[in-house]
This record gives C-alpha cells, sequence and structure tokens, in this order.
C-alpha cells in the first residue's frame, strides 16, 4: 500500500457563529488523484485554504501531516515551500503581462539579485512543454483564453516544484475540448508522480478522473470511495452529498391556485461580454400568479445571471430572446424599467450590492421607491418614517429603532431590511437570491412566512437557493441550472434531494 | 450632574456632526487669545469671511462630487476662465450683469455637463479626465486675456458682489439694521425649526434629547448665530459674498436632505451597485453632480472677479486644492456616501480662519502651509478613526 503524502486529522475551524469545519478527517495518497465533493457550503474550500495556510496555523484546530511531518504553516509562502499549489477558480494571472513573467512572479529566476530574463523565458518554454500548451512565451495573458489561461497557472506551479497540486472547479468555465484537454494533463501528471486534489461538481469527470472520492456534507467528511473497489460512482456520491435529515422547518401553506402566466422567457441567453462565454443558455422558464418557482443549481450554474439579465440586466449582457410580462414583449433598458414594471431583485450578496450600509434603515427601505414617499421631487420625511416603521413591525426587523445604520444589524435583520426595501416598490415579481444565506434558523422561518403571506396575496415568487430543502419545502415547481443551462424542470412534490443533485451534476 | 453627563454622551456619539464645530471654536478662541482680540473683531471677521466665500461655494460642490467617489480638478481654471469671460463680457461686450451672470452659470453647467460625459459615459476616470479639464481651461484663460492682460471691471454692480455690504436700512446704536433683523429671523426659522423636528419625533415615539440638553443646544446656537450677526453688524453688515454663500448653503442643504435626488446622490455614494440595482440611474446623478460642480465654480469665478475688481491671468490657481481640503477639513469621506454641505462651509471657514490667523500673527507663509497641511491630515485621520470605531 503506498504511503500517505497528506494526512488531515480532526481539523475544526470555526467562523463567528458557525461551524464551518468540523472535525473533518482527509487522507490522501502519494501519487493519486483525488475528487473533493459537496454541496455549496460543504466546507470544500474552507478545507482547501487551512490545507494552504491562508487561514493561519492556530486559527483552526487539528493536524497537517505532509510526508509523514506535522506542519504549520503561517502563510501561502510557507504551504508553498513544502510543495503544495492551489489554484483557484479565479486564475491570479496578471492580463498584461507576458506568459513567462507570469509563470515566475513571486519565483524569480535571479542572478546576483538581478531578474535573468532571458532564462526565465527558457525556462519558462520548458513549463509550457509540461503543460502541453503550445504558445509563446511572450504572448500576453489576456490574449489565451480560459482554457490555456488554466494552463499557465499549473506551469506556474510546477514550476515551484509542486508535490501537491490543488484545483478548485478547473472545468467550472471551461467548454468540453478544454475540459478534456486538462483532464488529460491531470493524469500525464499523475504519471509524473505529481499528487493531485481536485474539487469539482462536475460528476462525471470525477467518475472518469479519480482514484478516490471524499465527500464533504455540512462540514463533516461523510466517506472516501475508492475507484479501484468499484464504488465510485455518480448515484453513490450523490447520495452520500445530499443525504442530509431535513431538519428545516417550514411554514405550512394554504392550498395554492395559481392564476395566469405571469413572466414567461423563451429561448432567452445571456452573454457575458467580459468573460466572453454565454452565461445563460436558451433558457425557457415561465411563472404564474401566485407561484414560487425555485431556481436550484450549484454555485456558477447561471441562476443569479439568469435573474439579473432579466432584471433590467444592470451588466449588460447581449441578451437573445423574448421576455414575456403578462404576455407582452418587454425590453428593460435599465433596472428601473424593470421595477416600474413590477420586477423586484433581493441580491445574493446583501453587503456588496443589495444595501447602504453606511445609511440607515428608512433610507434603505424606501430606496427602491423614492418616487413613493414623494411628491414632485420632495421628500416626506413623515411619510418616509410611517413607511419605514410599518415594515419595522410587520416583518421584524429588531433594531433600536429605524435611524439606526444598516450596518449596524445583524445578517438576518439586513436580509429583513433587504426585503423591505423590496417590498415597498409593490412588485408583482419578487426575485429572491438565497434569501437565507448566513442567517439563523429563526429568521428563516420568518423569512418563509413573508414568503406565503405574499403569494397568497397574488404575488409571484423566483427562489434561487442552494440550499436543497429551502428548495423543496417552498418551491411549487422547481428548474435546475447547470452551466447556464436548464437542465430540468420539477414538481416540487416529485422531487427529492437526489433528483435534483443529479440534474445539477450533468 | 445628570445633564452633564448626557452633553458628554452626546459629543461621543456624535463626535463626527460636531467634531470640526469644536475644532473650529477653539482656533477661534485660540487665535482671539494670541492676538489680543484682533481676530474676533467686526472688520476682521467681516473680512475673512469674504475671503472665504469664493472657495467655501466650491468646497459644497466638491462635496457632492466626492460623496460620489470622484474628484474634480478642473474647476480651479474654470473659475479663473469663466471669471475672465465674464469681465470680456461686460467690458468688451457691454453686456447688462443681469444677462452676463445666467451665461456665466450656465457655462460652467455645459462644462460640468462634459465632464461628466467623461467620467459616466466613457468611463474616464475622474482624476484624469478632470486633471486634463484643468490643463485645458489654464491655456483657454491664458487664451482669452492674451490681447489685454488683465482687464479691470468698472462695474459696481457686478463688483459689489465681492466687496459690498446689504443696505443698512437704519443704524441703531451704530449697528447695521437689517442684518440684525437677518439674524434675528434666522434665529427664529432655526429653533422653529429644531422645535418641530423635535415634536415630529416625539409623535413616532424616537428618542430624544432631554428637554434640558435641547434648551441648552438651542441657546447656544442662537447665541452663535446672534453673536456673529452682532459682530458683522458692528461692521458694514452682512456682505453680499457672505449672503451668496448663505444662500448656496441653504439650497444644497435643502436638495441634499429634502429630495429624491439629494437621497440618489448618497445612495450612489454609498454602494454605487446597489444604487443601480435599486432603479436609480448612476450616471444621470454623476451628470447632475459634476455639473453642479461646475456651475458653482462659475459662481466662484465670478465672486473672485468682482472681488478683486478684475480678471487676471493666474486666477483660479489652486482653488481646486483649496477645495478639496476644505471639504476634507469638513468631514467628507473619501470611501463615500458620507458628508454634509453645511460640513463643507464650516471646513472653509476653518481653512481660511488658519489663514487669516496666522497672518494677524505674522507667521511666515512657509509655516503657514505646513500647519495647514498638518491641520488636512489630521481632519482626514480623525475621519478614518472614527469610522474604525464606528464598526
Amino acid at each position: 500500500m503506498a504511503e500517505n503524502i497528506l494526512e488531515m486529522h480532526n481539523i475544526t475551524k470555526e467562523f463567528p457563529g458557525v461551524k464551518a469545519l468540523d472535525n473533518v478527517t482527509f487522507q490522501v495518497e502519494k501519487g493519486e488523484i483525488h475528487c473533493l465533493v459537496g454541496e455549496n457550503g460543504a466546507g470544500k474550500s474552507t478545507l482547501m485554504k487551512v490545507l494552504s495556510g491562508v487561514y493561519p496555523y492556530g486559527e483552526y484546530e487539528g493536524d497537517i501531516v505532509l510526508d509523514g511531518k506535522v506542519q504549520q504553516f503561517n502563510t501561502i509562502n510557507d504551504s508553498e515551500r513544502a510543495g503544495i499549489a492551489i489554484i483557484y477558480q479565479e486564475l491570479a494571472l496578471f492580463p498584461d503581462l507576458p506568459v513567462y513573467e507570469n509563470i515566475y512572479i513571486g519565483n524569480e529566476v535571479k542572478t546576483g539579485g538581478i531578474i535573468n530574463w532571458n532564462q526565465t523565458i527558457i525556462k519558462s518554454k520548458e513549463m509550457l512543454k509540461k503543460v502541453n500548451l503550445k504558445v509563446k512565451p511572450e504572448t500576453l495573458i489576456k490574449d489565451l483564453g480560459v482554457g490555456k489561461q488554466q494552463l499557465i497557472e499549473i506551469a506556474k506551479a510546477l514550476s515551484k516544484d509542486v508535490q501537491l497540486l490543488i484545483l478548485d472547479e478547473p472545468t467550472a468555465a471551461l467548454n468540453e475540448d478544454d475540459s478534456a484537454n486538462l483532464l488529460e494533463l491531470i493524469k500525464a501528471l499523475k504519471n509524473q508522480g505529481i499528487t493531485c486534489i481536485m474539487i469539482t461538481h462536475k460528476l462525471k469527470e470525477v467518475v472518469t478522473i479519480s482514484d478516490k472520492v471524499t465527500v464533504l456534507r455540512d462540514g463533516q467528511t461523510i466517506c472516501t470511495l475508492d475507484a479501484s473497489k468499484g464504488e465510485v460512482n455518480e448515484r453513490t456520491i450523490i447520495k452520500h452529498m445530499v443525504g442530509r435529515e431535513l431538519s428545516d422547518i417550514f411554514p405550512k401553506r394554504p392550498e395554492n391556485h395559481f392564476g395566469e402566466t405571469i413572466l414567461e422567457l423563451k429561448d432567452w441567453s445571456a452573454y457575458d461580454q467580459q468573460l466572453g462565454r454565454f452565461v445563460v443558455k436558451k433558457a425557457d422558464i415561465n411563472l404564474k400568479k401566485g407561484e414560487i418557482i425555485g431556481l436550484a443549481g450549484l454555485m456558477g450554474s447561471g441562476r443569479t445571471e439568469l435573474a439579473l439579465s432579466m432584471f433590467g440586466n444592470p451588466r449588460s449582457y447581449k441578451l437573445k430572446g423574448t421576455l414575456l410580462l403578462n404576455n407582452e414583449e418587454k425590453n428593460f433598458r435599465h433596472t428601473s424599467d424593470a421595477i416600474k414594471e413590477g420586477i423586484a431583485y433581493v441580491t445574493e450578496d446583501r453587503k456588496g450590492n443589495g444595501l447602504f450600509l453606511t445609511q440607515n434603515i428608512t433610507n434603505n427601505i424606501t430606496a427602491a421607491n423614492l418616487k413613493g414617499v414623494s411628491s414632485k421631487g420632495i421628500l416626506n420625511s413623515n411619510e418616509e418614517v410611517t413607511v419605514a416603521e410599518s415594515y419595522k413591525n410587520s416583518i421584524h426587523i429588531k433594531s433600536s429603532s429605524i435611524d439606526q445604520l444598516v450596518g449596524k444589524l445583524s445578517g438576518g435583520n439586513q436580509q429583513k431590511v433587504s426585503i423591505s426595501k423590496w417590498l415597498f416598490s409593490s412588485p408583482d415579481i419578487l426575485i429572491l437570491d438565497e434569501p437565507t444565506r448566513g442567517i439563523d434558523v429563526g429568521a428563516k422561518f420568518e423569512i418563509y412566512t413573508v414568503m406565503n403571506e405574499l403569494i397568497s396575496r397574488g404575488m409571484s415568487i423566483i427562489m434561487i437557493s442552494s440550499e436543497l430543502g429551502e428548495i423543496l419545502g417552498m418551491s411549487d415547481r422547481i428548474y435546475v441550472m447547470a452551466e447556464g443551462e436548464i437542465k430540468g424542470e420539477v414538481k416540487a412534490q416529485e422531487a427529492n434531494q437526489e433528483s435534483i443533485m443529479e440534474l445539477a451534476t450533468q | 450632574m445628570k445633564l452633564v453627563n448626557e452633553a458628554k454622551m452626546l459629543i461621543k456619539e456624535n463626535i463626527r456632526d460636531y467634531g470640526m464645530f469644536i475644532a473650529l471654536f477653539f482656533i477661534m478662541i485660540v487665535f482671539n487669545l494670541l492676538t489680543d482680540g484682533m481676530f474676533m473683531s467686526s472688520r476682521n471677521i467681516s473680512n475673512m469671511l469674504d475671503s472665504a466665500g469664493y472657495i467655501a461655494v466650491l468646497a459644497v460642490g466638491m462635496t457632492l462630487v466626492i460623496v460620489i467617489r470622484h474628484i474634480d480638478l478642473s474647476v480651479g481654471y474654470i473659475a479663473g476662465f469663466l471669471g475672465a469671460v465674464s469681465a470680456i463680457l461686460l467690458m468688451q461686450y457691454e453686456l447688462s450683469v443681469f444677462i452676463v451672470i445666467p451665461i456665466i452659470l450656465l457655462l460652467g453647467i455645459l462644462i460640468g455637463f462634459f465632464n461628466g460625459f467623461l467620467i459616466a459615459q466613457l468611463g474616464i476616470p475622474a482624476f484624469v479626465a478632470t486633471l486634463a479639464g484643468m490643463l485645458v481651461f489654464r491655456g483657454a484663460l491664458l487664451q482669452v486675456t492674451a490681447g489685454t492682460g488683465t482687464i479691470i471691471v468698472q462695474n459696481d454692480f457686478f463688483n459689489a458682489i465681492g466687496n459690498g455690504f446689504i443696505p443698512s436700512l437704519a443704524k441703531i446704536n451704530d449697528l447695521h439694521l437689517l442684518t440684525l433683523l437677518i439674524g434675528f429671523v434666522t434665529i427664529l426659522f432655526f429653533s422653529y425649526g429644531e422645535i418641530k423636528t423635535r415634536s415630529d419625533k416625539k409623535k413616532y415615539n424616537f428618542d430624544v434629547v432631554s428637554t434640558g440638553i435641547f434648551l441648552l443646544k438651542m441657546v447656544f446656537l442662537s447665541l452663535i448665530i446672534g453673536y456673529i450677526t452682532i459682530i458683522l453688524a458692528g461692521y458694514n453688515g452682512f456682505s453680499w459674498t457672505v449672503i451668496i454663500v448663505l444662500l448656496v448653503t441653504m439650497i444644497y442643504h435643502f436638495i441634499t436632505s429634502k429630495t429624491v435626488l439629494g437621497r440618489q446622490i448618497y445612495a450612489v455614494g454609498s454602494n454605487p451597485e446597489a444604487a443601480h440595482l435599486s432603479g436609480i440611474n448612476v450616471k444621470k446623478v454623476t451628470f447632475m453632480v459634476m455639473g453642479s460642480m461646475s456651475m458653482l465654480a462659475a459662481l466662484s469665478g465670478i465672486m473672485y472677479t468682482s472681488r478683486l475688481q478684475s480678471a487676471t491671468t493666474t486666477a483660479g490657481m489652486l482653488f481646486e486644492l483649496d477645495a478639496i481640503a476644505a471639504a476634507y477639513v469638513g468631514g467628507v469621506s473619501s470611501a463615500g456616501g458620507v458628508g454634509k454641505v453645511t460640513g463643507a462651509i464650516i471646513g472653509a471657514i476653518v481653512m481660511a480662519s488658519l489663514t487669516n490667523g496666522m497672518n494677524l500673527m505674522g507667521v511666515g507663509i512657509s509655516y503657514q502651509y505646513m500647519i495647514r497641511g498638518g491641520v488636512l491630515a489630521g481632519a482626514v485621520i480623525f475621519d478614518v478613526m472614527t469610522r474604525k470605531r464606528g464598526k
């Protein structure tokens, strides 16, 4: 039996209020390809950050044993010196620098303290050969496609004599050819004795490439499957990924009577000019009055992009297809058009692009509908106070007063402010993007209750969520997305965690 | 004792708002002591306020520009250039003042929209776009004054803007009557506003300060307004410059605190992406703020030209930096979304007080620059520290 290159024993990592990793054990044999799988938030990335020294020694409990020696990494540099390289989904390359400078950045080829550029170019040619990439070392990174950029990252890792290569969702942004190419390369590296840990959502890849698979769920190691024992197949992996007891309780909902179709997308595509690829591909969805549809999928599956593309397109995607609102074709040119037509979008990232943290609760709640509290452009501050007070009471925003700065509220209360802001714009369609992320159970229940109240009043809701329990518990119908496509539509009563995960990992 | 504790709490909690008032208060007292009462004399205060006027209006506009996370370096030479244009229109084309002033303000707005176009529409960083503007308008100023050099303005009405005082109607005990009246009305309005806000807040069951503190605050602020009024009434009364600055402040204070546009400006500054996602037209707001900035630059140019009674080839030099300094001293935050126009006025007065006080004391110009630099740095350090503590 081969020896283990890496053993992580009883790793526990806590963030304020959350246990991200709970007694995780993770072992990797020398020279194998080991896949790490799990739902969003299962703890995969946190575990890799512990390993690479992003979270320094002392901020977590447990031991990292590399080549039989206990390691105490304080920075990423420490882990690199020990032969670990990690390549994140967002590549860490400098687009305006040539390939050779990127490969040797932070690790410059020097003679007597001065960079030897000629030597750098010669060496980088070797590295490029190792990753099977035929480009000139002088090419600028921005002139390469994402697939080739990924290979440059690997070349960079190889130049540092990497023993253990960690890839975080390497194929998420790649097309099929580039993905296949990358997987081939990883196999070739394995033959050269390099161990590889790969985080991925695409289970087909997992099955074809991995020697072992470790499944994480809710910060715990569930199991490690061994391909040589025939344990690695999609069905088994999904079973372990989702085998969670549905412990969340959902408020009872009165029998629903759906009305007419209110929103319909036909053959809807969105092309992101900055990324240079389609983020939404030929989506067809419809939403009826009084209905909640769930938009399930893993990270990067295009759910948020789909929501933004129909909400006035603030990221200026190139759009194709038709958007019908009450059977009328619409073409929104600004978010304000979408708001006027009764669409509201509660963002996923409350602090980043949802709220005005330096302003008080009142100003936040009225921000999307200033017309509603003003006449001829002049604000009626008494009216504003009445509005804010009414939401504070009806949605139970816990704060000392409506004058409190939103930046000082807890996550759950911030989310309630965010939702109040959009309710005050009195929408017909409410898009909720991860409405309960990072908030406690009590606040979750309150938000579910609000959602039920809204649909009973005839509002329609699109809920984007990574929590399968929430998707199954709250939706009437579920669309599952992966790689920008709608992979399937299921009725909530007929769906279960496995069937959704199967569609999401295609 | 309870009152003192409450006052202490109040100051501690609102140190950002009160900080610069306290600073100004100390600066004035210290200078007054050091100059044996010369600093607070009627004549000196009147002169000092007049000399701060053309920077104060710039600082008001600059505060909003910084609130939306931009900067405008072109305002100095826009003021210089448009000041020269106004002199030319008055003296060479012999147009009436009442036509010239609207034309100049309109030109200012157009220039500002062009800056807004570069920044919002083309996405050029404000620093670079307005730096280019600074060079362009410096050249333009030299061009229009090339033939004549300094243009002397001989128009009593125009020159009164920077040098004249409001009519007194009558003198009581050698005091300026209209000034006293305006001061008195201001105190009444101010008190009425405070009392109304307080009763509104009570109606909604908000926390209000205790009656004692409330009265103390009212009396204190009334005394300050009253004192300044009496000081000015003892000389020539309110100057037109002071009136203009007060009007600009009132209008901008109203816009920023009571209108939809004002709310949108702070929303864009606080979080541009969230503003966009809330249906706010970020580009439009940028256009408005840049337009207003250059309009105020035009006003500043008129005030400066009038004050000198002439347009010079170097007018407007470094105005932009004085305005930026005043805005920062006045509490605008470089992180965006925070800053009041009233703060900008106080900031401008603080900077003018420093210059004026040090001149009276005979401090050398080299030390003056260093001290003003120190005060500016101190104001920003104060801002950063209080913001950290707030979190």
